[in-house]
């Protein structure tokens, strides 16, 4: 017993030695659950970080548009409180939907800007000013400049960041493999859902992948995607047994 | 005398100058009115304060029947030159005021094209110089009555015959008064316009001994500046709803920003941050000898008790930070969305200041909504079983899925109440999933049956999450 708990202990100390070298301005971080043990327990904070930025892109076909990442996100923003800053440059988002997925209209405030310089821009500002919960914005490119600086503003209010990766063109995903600073990156595509009896449609259902994790472990999971009120669930079909197997965990480590 | 005449004034005959004895035989029903220049200067004087307080903190009386305005830096909160003047023009005829607007580089060039140019309204391109006034008569120059009768007398009609002749003698001939009017329509030489302030208004400004002109020591007189004028807000119990900052510069020239609030404010801080984001706009060229500041928009502003009661849960308040996006952006491209009743999917949202109250409406969720919609629906080439399957494959944008799944119709019926055309317009809508998952949302124009309903195509308008 002792034995186990000993390298555990060593590598508490060397995280936070490391946390203490990274700046001491790093508070004690909160986190909102996502409700799912599989996807919560891979999370550093046990659930989405806040105070610092998330990436969200869409996969497939359509993932440049990402229709399913931005539900996912408004799923995210409509399980926190307090009003939500969207900026978007492209005004093809549909508020009927997000509203159900939970996001109701009067907690959504939206900025057109004209170019996705002025979006990040944007975003910064609702992510010092602290007022917003959340703070959505979506763009194609994202240096690393401009993701640490959206972490910097995010981690003086404590707000989420949400950063929602979109391209009109396919080469233009190639921007979404640079690295930045985000902490997580989430890659959300649609799957078939589960045949119905009668001819329709069931309920959507989402391949969510954490494909890069600062300080945790990558998740690939199939979820049914967000009800009235925000939350994933696992499908019936797939709840009694193991959906993702552990992924490479010493390999992951190394390269996140 | 027949001192001006509009439109329908022209159409029955009557011209300016003709003799009211004259006027009165032409049109039998014709009312005379005294002609009384105050009424109708202080009347435009009304009007250069209400273009004042809407579109640009610099704004001048310019002669008898126009106003001018500096638009530089206020045009991009209006959704850029072109659709300020047409809310400009707009705003004027609601008001039963018909008017004519140009925008060029220079006053004398502006004020030519909107009384001989615009339709109603004339947008020179950038930079355009003086070929773009040649076609104008010279009376657009701003002269006096007795030096355009003399120039038409000598055969000048246009601002171009007098740009193709030697300035030296024209100089000579008619005074220094018409080489100045022509460089200045050119853009050559400089023009300050005087803004006009409003009476009553809030101002504080200095003067500086030595002109200044770094962002730091902008930013600090600025924020002097700020208390002085909150003071005086203080005692009075008003709160600023647009505040402008005009900068003099050693050169005549005024530099102006203006910031607007979302709601009144008094606060110190706030204003400052406001103004000190737009320092970078400010040109102070050899240097700023005057700053003023002036609240022209100013609301009453009484304290309000924040807490209603100790159980209330404190959002943060999201105002200030409003304002200072709105200040970047533009005040109409921040909203919030709001529900409308109306089964066509393009009109039932609509935008809303981001501060309106809050309503706790949605939109009803008994029919599933894509997350992103299509600007406009894009056609697709399908095959399907008429009148009511949905399509068996698709083809948007030259990618072919098949269907393996969908859900429909969900028939939408034309607002027939909104226009004729719709009376009998039908669209049907299916969700269908493609084989790799991905959600569509598409219509059929028509009820796949009757001809009047639509045209039977097929289009995408919508992509599922």
């Amino acid at each position: 017993m002792s034995s186990e708990a000993a390298p555990m202990t060593a590598i508490e100390s060397l995280r936070a030695r490391i946390e203490r070298i990274e700046g001491g301005r790093r508070r004690a971080k909160s986190a909102l659950a996502f409700g799912l043990e599989a996807l919560d327990g891979r999370l550093p904070d046990k659930g989405l970080t806040r105070g610092v930025l998330h990436e969200i892109a869409g996969g497939g076909r359509n993932g440049g548009d990402g229709p399913a990442a931005a539900l996912f996100a408004a799923g995210i923003a409509a399980r926190t409180k307090g009003k939500v800053l969207w900026c978007l440059s492209r005004p093809d988002l549909f508020a009927p939907a997000l509203a159900q997925v939970g996001l109701l209209p009067d907690r959504v405030i939206y900025v057109e800007a004209r170019d996705e310089k002025t979006v990040l821009a944007c975003m910064e500002e609702g992510l010092a000013h602290g007022g917003p919960a959340v703070v959505v914005g979506e763009a194609a490119r994202l240096s690393m400049t401009a993701s640490r600086r959206l972490n910097l503003a995010a981690e003086k209010t404590g707000a989420i960041a949400l950063c929602l990766r979109r391209w009109s063109r396919p080469n233009d995903a190639a921007e979404f493999g640079r690295p930045t600073a985000a902490a997580t990156r989430w890659r959300i595509s649609a799957l078939p859902a589960a045949p119905l009896p009668v001819p329709g449609i069931g309920r959507a259902r989402w391949r969510v992948e954490l494909i890069r994790s600062r300080g945790g472990e990558t998740v690939d999971l199939e979820l049914e995607a967000c009800d009235a009120t925000g939350r994933l669930a696992f499908p019936a079909d797939l709840s009694d047994r193991s959906a993702a197997p552990p992924v490479g965990r010493a390999k992951r480590r190394a390269s996140a | 005398m027949v001192t001006a005449a509009d439109g329908l004034a022209r159409g029955q005959g009557l011209r300016v100058g003709m003799a009211a004895a004259r006027a009165t035989a032409a049109v039998a029903a014709l009312e005379v009115e005294e002609h009384d220049p105050a009424a109708d200067a202080e009347a435009l004087e009304r009007l250069a304060l209400w273009v004042l307080e809407r579109f640009s903190p610099i704004v001048a009386v310019d002669g008898a029947d126009g106003i001018v305005v500096d638009s530089t830096g206020a045009d991009h909160l209006h959704g850029g030159e072109a659709a300020m003047l047409q809310s400009l023009v707009g705003r004027f005829a609601t008001a039963g005021i018909s008017a004519r607007a140009a925008v060029a580089d220079s006053w004398g060039a502006a004020h030519a094209l909107a009384r001989h140019g615009a339709e109603p309204v004339f947008i020179a391109p950038p930079k355009h110089g003086a070929s773009i006034l040649k076609p104008l008569p010279v009376e657009a120059l701003r002269l006096s009555p007795e030096t355009a009768e003399a120039l038409r007398d000598l055969g000048f009609s246009t601002i171009g015959d007098l740009l193709n002749t030697p300035r030296a003698p024209l100089a000579l001939r008619f005074g220094e008064a018409l080489t100045r009017r022509l460089d200045q329509a050119a853009g050559r030489r400089s023009e300050p316009i005087e803004p006009l302030l409003p009476a009553e208004s809030i101002v504080a400004s200095r003067n500086f001994a030595e002109p200044i002109g770094a962002a730091e020591t902008i930013a600090r007189y600025l924020g002097k500046l700020v208390v002085m004028l909150c003071d005086e807000l203080q005692e009075k119990g008003l709160g600023v709803r647009r505040l402008d900052l005009l900068c003099r510069r050693v050169d005549d020239r005024v530099e102006a920003v203006r910031v607007s609030t979302a709601r009144p404010v008094r606060d110190v801080g706030r204003l400052t941050r406001l103004l000190c984001d737009r320092i970078e706009t400010i040109a102070p060229g050899f240097g700023i000898e005057r700053m003023t500041l002036v609240a022209t928009l100013a609301e009453p502003l009484a304290p309000a008790q924040k807490l209603a009661a100790l159980t209330d849960e404190i959002l943060p308040d999201v105002s200030s930070l409003i304002d200072v996006i709105a200040n970047r952006v533009g005040e109409e491209r921040l909203y919030r969305l709001a529900p409308v009743e109306s089964d066509v999917p393009e009109r039932s949202v609509r935008r809303i200041p981001p501060l309106a109250p809050e309503t706790g409406e949605t939109w009803r969720r008994d029919w599933p909504r894509p997350s992103r919609l299509l600007r406009r629906p894009e056609p697709i080439e399908t095959l399907a079983l008429l009148p009511d399957h949905p399509p068996a494959s698709f083809t948007w944008r030259g990618v072919r899925r098949r269907v393996r799944a969908a859900d429909g119709p969900e028939r939408i019926f034309g607002e027939w109440w909104k226009r004729d055309e719709e009376l009998a317009a039908v669209r049907d809508y299916f969700q269908v999933e493609a084989e790799d998952g991905e959600r569509f949302w598409i219509f059929r124009s028509g009820d796949g049956e009757a001809v009047e309903t639509g045209s039977q195509r097929w289009f995408l308008h919508g992509l599922f999450g």
